[in-house]
């Protein structure tokens, strides 16, 4: 029994002490940014990894999200006789929680892991070492303009996504179904206000520094071994999904 | 230049090193030896504070690096090169980049003159033409070959080897050698090798340390040392199974 206590006490502190050190990961990832010299081309190279590199997986996933909520939407709605809220439903539903929240997988699937990757692979070849070797700290080097970057792709990917995802719903109600457009639309404009546009866009960047710092985190302390580096990636993305979701909680019965 | 003191480290219970004493001396170029997997590495990434102790110093030009913050550290650090053991090229740069990357990061140099200084050292290490190629593409000696021009691309008073033969054929290990011994007939640094490329690494050494259980066992120069009587010494360079030092 006392083994036991025990046991749990240390899994405990083992836990906080992880959370501990993702924590000052991330202030000294943010406290480098300020620091010179400005890493302005890395910024905006990594923007094109995480956003331009995205983009279709995001444009995919949203068009059929639509699509889905579309078809779905259609088929609840008309047992009220309520068809014409079809645009307002979607709209709603992409733009306060699908958008941020599916995007956001997208991008951990698809650039996330490839980050953990490849830090995780940096580290294991003490290319990381080298940095530190040369003098150049690896935080502001790897990590800060990862950050930025995802702070800034998050929301516009975000958007993207909303967008194709209303037009998505658009071809299928309007399109396939006889929806009105006009409806469709009219729905969407009475219903949506700017609370619920900035509230997924807030959502998104959070996600966004959620996926960068988890992915760069679990990459940096990859374990030098064989397998340290497939560990890495599948703890970032399978620790992105979960902070994503109950962060996404927290948010949503904030700002309700 | 370099002075070890009585230096611990311990890896959870593993006790790699059990109080190293080790001075290296400037200009030279030092060696140590010893079994794999018995804290070569973890000593040499003491010297330039890539670890830290659990206990002990480590004196460079009389600073104790263990105990300074990171920026008198990054100071001192610009006084070393480093070849790591696989070379730790950035592997999203060619190679070119790899060897500019130190001059563009840590000088005010023209794009010009960072060229004119990245092709003399691909030059002196034998990679002329070869600088547009990824790490990915050429094979482990030109890696090393790589790792060694970024080393001393900034003309460093200290260099580091990480084992600079490891995984390389012979001819190409000695190949290797025989440039660290050129490139310090060249630029006069102060030099640390990690290997067990014995005996070909002697005829590149001033001075050898043996490092065996956790502590420097003997330290001579090298005429001396291959000549030692100490049995741990002549053990490892006969590569003698039975004797003082465990093999398995």
């Amino acid at each position: 029994m006392l083994s036991l206590i025990a046991q749990i006490g240390r899994t405990t502190i083992q836990q906080l002490a992880g959370m501990g050190r993702m924590f000052l990961f991330l202030l000294s990832a943010f406290a480098w940014v300020f620091r010179p010299p400005p890493r302005l081309r890395l910024i905006v190279e990594h923007i094109r990894t995480i956003g331009v590199d995205s983009l279709s997986v995001v444009l995919l996933s949203g068009v059929f999200t639509g699509m889905v909520l579309g078809l779905q939407g259609y088929y609840s709605l008309r047992k009220f006789n309520a068809e014409s809220f079809l645009g307002s439903a979607v709209a709603l539903s992409l733009l306060r929680e699908l958008g941020p929240v599916l995007s956001a997988f997208m991008v951990t699937g698809r650039t996330g892991s490839a980050m953990a990757a490849e830090l995780g692979s940096m580290k294991v070849t003490e290319q990381i070492d080298a940095l530190y070797s040369m003098a150049i700290n690896p935080i502001q080097y790897l990590v800060s303009p990862r950050i930025i970057a995802g702070l800034i792709s998050m929301p516009l990917l975000t958007a993207i996504f909303d967008v194709v995802g209303i037009y998505g719903a658009y071809l299928i109600g309007v399109g396939l179904l006889g929806v009105s457009s006009g409806s469709y639309f009219a729905g969407m404009q009475s219903s949506v206000v700017f609370h619920d546009v900035w509230s997924g866009m807030l959502k998104s960047v959070s996600f966004g520094l959620i996926i960068t710092w988890v992915c760069c985190y679990k990459g940096f302390h990859a374990l030098p071994m064989a397998t340290g580096v497939g560990q890495a990636t599948t703890e970032s993305v399978v620790l992105c999904f979960v902070l994503i979701l109950v962060w996404d909680y927290f948010m949503t019965s904030v700002m309700l | 230049m370099i002075r070890v003191v009585d230096l611990h480290k311990n890896f959870g219970r593993q006790e790699v090193l059990k109080g190293i004493n080790l001075d290296v001396e400037a200009g030279k170029i030092t060696t140590i030896i010893g079994g794999s997997g018995g804290g070569k590495t973890v000593l040499l990434k003491h010297l330039n504070a890539l670890l830290l102790p659990d206990r002990g110093s480590v004196l460079v030009d009389g600073v104790d690096i263990t105990k300074i913050g990171e920026s008198a550290l990054n100071n001192i650090r610009q006084k070393f090169g480093v070849l790591f053991q696989g070379a730790a090229l950035l592997d999203s740069m060619t190679i070119y980049d790899n060897v500019a990357f130190p001059l563009r990061e840590k000088t005010k140099l023209t794009e010009t003159e960072i060229q004119k200084r990245v092709e003399q050292r691909l030059e002196q290490v034998g990679l002329v033409g070869a600088g547009y190629k990824y790490p990915a593409e050429v094979s482990g000696g030109m890696k090393k070959r790589a790792g060694l021009a970024r080393a001393l691309v900034m003309e460093p008073e200290i260099v580091l080897f990480d084992e600079p033969t490891t995984g390389l054929d012979p001819l190409l290990g000695k190949s290797i050698h025989q440039l660290i011994r050129k490139i310090h007939g060249t630029f006069g640094f102060t030099g640390v090798i990690v290997s067990h490329d014995i005996p070909e690494v002697f005829k590149i050494s001033d001075r050898v340390a043996m490092l065996a259980n956790g502590v420097i066992a003997e330290i001579g120069k090298t005429e001396e040392f291959v000549a030692s009587q100490n049995p741990i010494v002549r053990q490892f360079v006969r590569g003698e199974t039975e004797g003082p030092l465990t093999v398995l």
